[in-house]
């Protein structure tokens, strides 16, 4: 292939290295007006009155609204929540008022003079307390929602989803197991940090027309939410996502645009713009769920897993609108990436008084791996069996059976596994000088489907240009993983022309085809389908006028280089340029017209599990295996961790691109490595104590560590040239990895995220007085 | 208040009057319309705003505009000349080292100073240099490599 499988440029990079691609917050536009909003001091509180005349008095203050205004709830699974608090504020930082004024300071000024009253209610601050009976309840009116009919709310509780698994008889098994071992873990909250925060402007004409400009990952799916909220028919309504700084699920949903598009609707012809700030994007913008698990695996001295039992409690916070699914795609993928006979699983999705929980990269894989790999690792221990081994006796293999007794053709987890212990020298111990430090080796492996709607769609359209170049319209968004150049390498490999010739459009759904979201790690495969059926489309239309035009049968005809060419004679050919606008004969006359490919694809057959016992045959578009090998050096001295080295494998199907796949595995553990040792959203009474850079560190240039990057590709039967999805699935062993690293180095376990230093020195010091 | 001040902005003498409230940040992306240096946290924590300042690497976002005074400033706009590309441009293209693009202009700007001052530095040297820039995508690694390319071409 001449562009596929090659590290293709970025299409976007000019624009970027150059500071000249412009991000919504970059955007000025004539007459706008900015947005402020008035946040709830209390987690859970009733809302008794709003008194905004001080502030609507304020000079250059246009407009206020609260929830009163517009109460319509909404979400994507689940309707439960309102873009401004109505009737009560269900956590610290709730929108219970939005101004918009002449200028940001104005607007900002405005709302310290809204004067609000409160009638506070106790907070639910513990997930696990929150499933007792008697617990204050979040939504008492949850019975009333609607909510899509895959997930099982219990209303009279904080149960939002209560998902189950039940495949063979784990009680059953776990009677027959030579060893049974249980443990318990907590993943805390942590927040995505894409270096630009949330943005969106917001303008209603006169004739009815709303277009939004956002910084969003899925302009369709954010038409769709704000469409369904405001009554706005999605004729009417245009999103655009110019550019995205950085996503990881936290602009996969709708969050500030639903804020600011009531204050548009009241002042037609203003546009009105509002931004987050580094505080606002810690405690308003989605957050990771914590995690609550108790993981028990039944085991025989042969090293053969025969049950395992979960109990995941997802602490969900205040709206669960797609928190639900995050519990359900932790649940179908419970048994991990391992052929298991009796899996018994409930994760529960549960309300609590926190910042609202949403998909961060890997969404339910990340926390729930934290668990599987560690436990496995102490499985292995006590029956005196490596790591790799009990991977190697139970890791899932092609015509393996998954947890929801999918038996699935292709796997590449095996080849994953020896590479990554290879490469990361497992069974070499690294000796260093110094006495206070101890090196040690770990690994993981994980798996992730895209967790997504069954029906999820892509399409792609094709404009061929009178001078051979062409068009490629997508609204799969580029959010910095590299889209645009992958699927600008997809149709350029199709209709064999330089992707320089290409121009790729995205982000308008005014103008470019529907998308379904840009998450779940779905759009290399399924946006790059459409795009691949897309460019078939064009070829098979220049065949059909080649073989009238040329006197060749379209069979024997191919793309070559700007070319339409017969395979049998070469001389025999016509330029796609010739054809773009349609077949011309001798006479003048002329038939066709323009050339455009159309290209749509939803993944087939993708069925509904069985709502009781969560088994099903094909109830995801396929899964991602990988591992991941760690070697940490531990400060005994002082418990800090060190990642000294990564090396990374997973089963991709196909490199696209091999510099752009190295990155997004590059970010992945590095990203992966914050969580486990240092990132924590800070939580006391339902308030972030760490909201800033300052308290809440994310990794810098010197935390990074050396890795090496390694690929295996059983290709993805219906993937474009074989692709599946890695974006998230490339995070999912880092913390467990590193766990089982620290392990090895100094001999503890820590059941809880993240592995920070005084972890790390106290459970060094309770080891040497049990000693 | 405003006050009247003059400087160098991208090789260009100009005069402004300027809020005497607002920030480098603001000024530049306010009132001449460069927003290439973004704003990350507004605290000088991330390094988005990296702009160059009398040759160091600055937090626009932690200086005042009237502070530009008297002093020469370039921003990532001031970079390219005309569309050829700085060095460190085509070499962040060259080896993949960015991704959303965010943090890009000001991971430029912090690399360009640092080369200015050490144009031949370890890699541990690059790691610190940009310490102060976060990159969320990136891992860094690709980063490191680029300005690696750079000064290894010096």
């Amino acid at each position: 292939m001449k562009f596929v499988g090659k590290s293709v440029k970025r299409v976007d990079g000019i624009k970027k290295v150059t500071g000249s691609l412009k991000y919504v917050d970059d955007m000025k536009l004539s007459r706008m007006l900015y947005a402020s909003v008035k946040r709830s001091p209390h987690p859970h509180a009733k809302i008794l009155s709003i008194n905004v005349e001080k502030a609507l008095a304020l000079k250059g203050v246009k407009d206020i609204i609260t929830g009163e205004h517009y109460k319509k709830r909404g979400g994507l699974y689940l309707e439960d929540k309102n873009f401004l608090a109505v009737g009560k504020a269900r956590y610290r930082g709730e929108a219970i008022a939005a101004i918009v004024a002449t200028s940001q300071e104005v607007a900002d000024k405005a709302r310290k003079l809204i004067d609000v009253e409160y009638e506070v209610l106790p907070a639910v601050t513990n997930a696990v307390k929150a499933m007792e009976p008697g617990s204050p309840l979040v939504h008492p009116d949850l019975g009333e929602y609607y909510w899509v009919p895959v997930f099982m709310p219990k209303p009279g509780t904080n149960i939002s989803n209560h998902y189950t698994l039940r495949k063979g008889n784990a009680p059953e098994a776990f009677e027959q197991a030579d060893y049974v071992v249980e443990n318990k873990f907590y993943v805390p909250h942590v927040q995505h940090v894409p270096i630009e925060p949330h943005t969106a402007i917001a303008q209603m004409d006169v004739d009815g027309v709303c277009t939004v400009w956002a910084s969003c990952q899925s302009p369709y799916a954010v038409r769709q939410a704000l469409s369904e909220a405001f009554d706005i028919p999605l004729n009417k309504l245009r999103v655009l996502s110019p550019a995205v700084g950085g996503g990881f699920g936290s602009k996969a949903g709708t969050t500030l645009e639903g804020i600011i598009i009531p204050l548009a609707m009241r002042n037609p012809g203003r546009p009105i713009k509002l931004t987050y700030t580094r505080e606002d994007e810690f405690e308003n913008a989605y957050v990771r769920q914590g995690l609550h698990a108790t993981i028990k695996t039944g085991v025989n001295k042969d090293g053969k897993v025969i049950a395992v039992q979960n109990e995941f409690i997802w602490d969900g916070g205040a709206y669960n609108e797609y928190g639900v699914n995050i519990a359900k795609a932790a649940g179908y993928a419970s048994a991990g990436p391992y052929d298991i006979d009796n899996v018994w699983t409930d994760s529960y999705c549960v309300y609590t008084n926190h910042p609202v929980g949403g998909p961060y990269r890997g969404f339910g894989m990340c926390e729930i791996h934290f668990g599987i790999e560690q436990n496995l690792d102490m499985i292995a221990k006590q029956l005196g069996i490596t790591p790799v081994e009990i991977r190697r006796i139970n890791g899932m293999k092609p015509g393996g059976t998954t947890g929801t007794g999918e038996v699935v053709p292709v796997a590449g987890l095996q080849e994953c596994l020896e590479q990554v212990s290879f490469d990361i020298k497992l069974n070499e111990k690294t000796e260093v000088k110094e006495e206070h430090l101890a090196r040690g080796k770990g690994i993981a492996c994980g798996w992730k489907a895209p967790s997504m709607p069954n029906n999820a769609a892509s399409s792609a359209i094709i404009k061929l240009n009178e001078d051979g170049s062409a068009h490629l319209l997508v609204s799969a968004q580029d959010i910095g993983q590299g889209s645009d150049t992958v699927m600008t390498q997809i149709a350029a490999e199709v209709l064999s022309i330089s992707p320089e010739k290409i121009t790729i459009k995205t982000g308008d759904t005014d103008h470019t085809p529907y998308e379904w979201q840009t998450v779940a790690s779905r759009i290399t495969y399924s946006a790059g389908r459409a795009v691949y059926e897309a460019a078939k489309d064009a070829m098979d239309q220049l065949l059909e006028l080649s073989q009238i035009k040329l006197g060749v049968y379209k069979r024997d005809l191919e793309l070559r280089d700007g070319y339409v060419v017969s395979k049998i004679y070469p001389d025999k050919k016509v330029a796609i340029a010739d054809l773009a606008l349609g077949l011309n004969f001798e006479d003048g006359s002329a038939v066709h017209g323009p050339i455009i490919g159309r290209g749509s694809f939803i993944p087939p057959n993708i069925r509904n599990a069985d709502k009781k016992t969560g088994l099903g045959d094909h109830p995801v578009a396929f899964w991602t295996y990988g591992v991941q090998g760690v070697e940490v050096e531990v400060n005994t001295e002082t418990g800090k961790v060190r990642v000294v080295k990564v090396a990374s494998c997973f089963d991709v199907g196909k490199v696209m691109n091999p510099q752009l796949l190295e990155g997004q595995i590059e970010g992945a553990i590095v990203q992966g490595m914050g969580t486990a040792l240092f990132e924590e959203l800070m939580l006391k009474d339902g308030k972030v104590l760490n909201p800033s850079f300052v308290d809440y560190k994310i990794p810098t240039s010197d935390d990074m560590p050396e890795m090496i990057i390694k690929f295996v590709e059983n290709p993805e039967e219906t993937g474009p040239f074989g692709a599946r999805g890695v974006a998230e699935p490339a995070m999912v062993p880092s913390a467990p990895a590193i766990a089982n690293a620290i392990y090895d180095a100094v001999g503890i376990r820590l059941n809880t995220m993240p592995l920070t230093a005084e972890k790390v020195l106290n459970a060094i010091k309770a080891k040497k007085q049990n000693d | 208040m405003k006050s009247l001040i003059k400087f160098t902005l991208n090789d260009e003498p100009v005069e402004h009057l300027v809020d005497n409230h607002i920030t480098l940040l603001q000024m530049i992306r306010e009132d001449f319309d460069l927003t290439g240096a973004k704003e990350g946290c507004g605290a000088g924590e991330c390094g988005a705003c990296t702009i160059i300042m009398d040759g160091k690497a600055v937090n626009a976002c932690l200086v005042l505009g009237v502070e530009a005074d008297g002093c020469e400033i370039t921003t990532i706009e001031g970079l390219a000349q005309g569309s050829e590309l700085h060095p460190l441009q085509v070499s962040f293209i060259e080896n993949a080292a960015l991704q959303c693009g965010y943090c890009t202009p000001g991971m430029i700007m912090t690399a360009k100073v640092l080369l200015d001052e050490n144009p031949h530095p370890t890699v541990d040297e690059i790691k610190e240099g940009i310490s102060g820039n976060l990159c969320r995508c990136t891992g860094y690694k690709k980063i490191i490599e680029a300005i690696q390319f750079v000064a290894d071409n010096n």
